[in-house]
């Protein structure tokens, strides 16, 4: 199992990711910088938080045009799971991969603390994982996290069950109150329509360790970690062969014991 | 040559930099202020190609990069 975190300029929580891929799940995970235009032997790839391009222009909107982010596109195409944290977020919608696109918060403030999510689809690779009617209780950190998209748009990730994880409070109604930045829908994370991209703003690298005040975070990387396996368990391993974004029916993993025992 | 460009956000997308300004505006006395749109303004320096290829390019790179159709408009000038 190998997992790619790419780093772009000013990406600043790609060592969270890596330090929870490696050190409390034991996997393999490793850097992909912005520059290559290949992402290698992986079964899944993370675009961290941080503030790629320093935001300029417009969050994202930069990040996007990296050479890296065509083999991310291609990896999607192919089924490849992606998962955006943050920035990673406003990455993916500025590329196309997500519909929408993250804006100012409504408050104009920062906001830097905890939130509830309630997870409204468990059936995807983001989130099988997570205990029915159990609430996450993960960090935010982000001044443009405020979800905007048209209405056909909303209506359509709600028809098609694509509303990942929703702001709510203690008691899972996705309130007024509870929305921190002013989404629309409350929306704090959402999948495109095949299902293999997704992305939120909480970031759930902080929240994967007692010590950090809450191990809710694992949920979902438990989750991309379950999916993968079994699909690894599924398919007829071909080692020699990458293969490692196919269909989700029929897929060879990328077994590339290289990068998987090494350690980086 | 120069490209002018105004990025403005939509209408639909609330705009809170904007109405803080406004708000701002009138808590300094200022009247009859209705709304305020806080956007970008970009300028383009541009030589060696002609007008119209110069307003192919840059309005592509509008819709492409410069500005986000989901939450912005623009509008663009080629000045000589």
């Amino acid at each position: 199992m190998n997992v790619g975190v790419v780093q772009f300029p000013g990406s600043n929580c790609d060592q969270d990711v890596v330090h929870v891929l490696r050190n409390v799940f034991g996997v393999s995970a490793r850097y992909i910088w912005h520059k290559s235009s290949k992402l290698g032997p992986v079964d899944a790839v993370v675009l961290p938080g941080g503030f790629s391009y320093g935001d300029y222009l417009r969050t994202g909107a930069i990040a996007r045009f990296s050479p890296v982010m065509s083999a991310v596109q291609q990896f999607a195409e192919n089924g490849g799971l992606v998962l955006g944290i943050c920035n990673g977020f406003q990455i993916l919608c500025e590329a196309g991969l997500l519909p929408g696109a993250l804006v100012r918060n409504r408050s104009l403030q920062f906001r830097c603390e905890y939130v509830f999510l309630k997870t409204l689809n468990r059936n995807t690779p983001f989130t099988l994982k997570v205990p029915p009617d159990q609430l996450l209780r993960i960090p935010i950190a982000h001044g443009e996290g405020c979800y905007f998209a048209d209405e056909a748009i909303l209506a359509q990730l709600q028809a098609e069950n694509r509303i990942l994880w929703q702001y709510c409070d203690v008691n899972g109604n996705p309130t007024e109150a509870a929305n921190p930045n002013g989404s629309l829908l409350n929306i704090a994370g959402i999948c495109n329509a095949r299902g293999n991209v997704a992305a939120l703003m909480p970031h759930p690298e902080r929240a994967c360790e007692p010590i950090l005040g809450s191990t809710d975070g694992k949920f979902i990387f438990a989750s991309i970690l379950a999916f993968l396996t079994e699909r690894v368990a599924l398919s007829t391993p071909k080692p020699e062969i990458f293969a490692g974004a196919k269909d989700h029916s029929n897929t060879t993993p990328a077994k590339n014991l290289e990068f998987g025992g090494k350690g980086f | 040559m120069k490209a002018r460009i105004i990025i403005t956000p939509k209408k639909a997308v609330v705009d809170p930099q904007g109405k803080a300004v406004q708000n701002a505006l009138l808590q300094m006395g200022y009247k009859g202020i209705s709304a305020v749109h806080v956007g970008k303004y970009l300028e383009i320096e541009l030589n060696g190609i002609d007008r119209e290829t110069a307003r192919q390019q840059i309005d592509e790179a509008c819709r492409r990069f410069l500005s986000n159709p989901v939450i912005e408009d623009y509008h663009l000038e080629i000045l000589d």
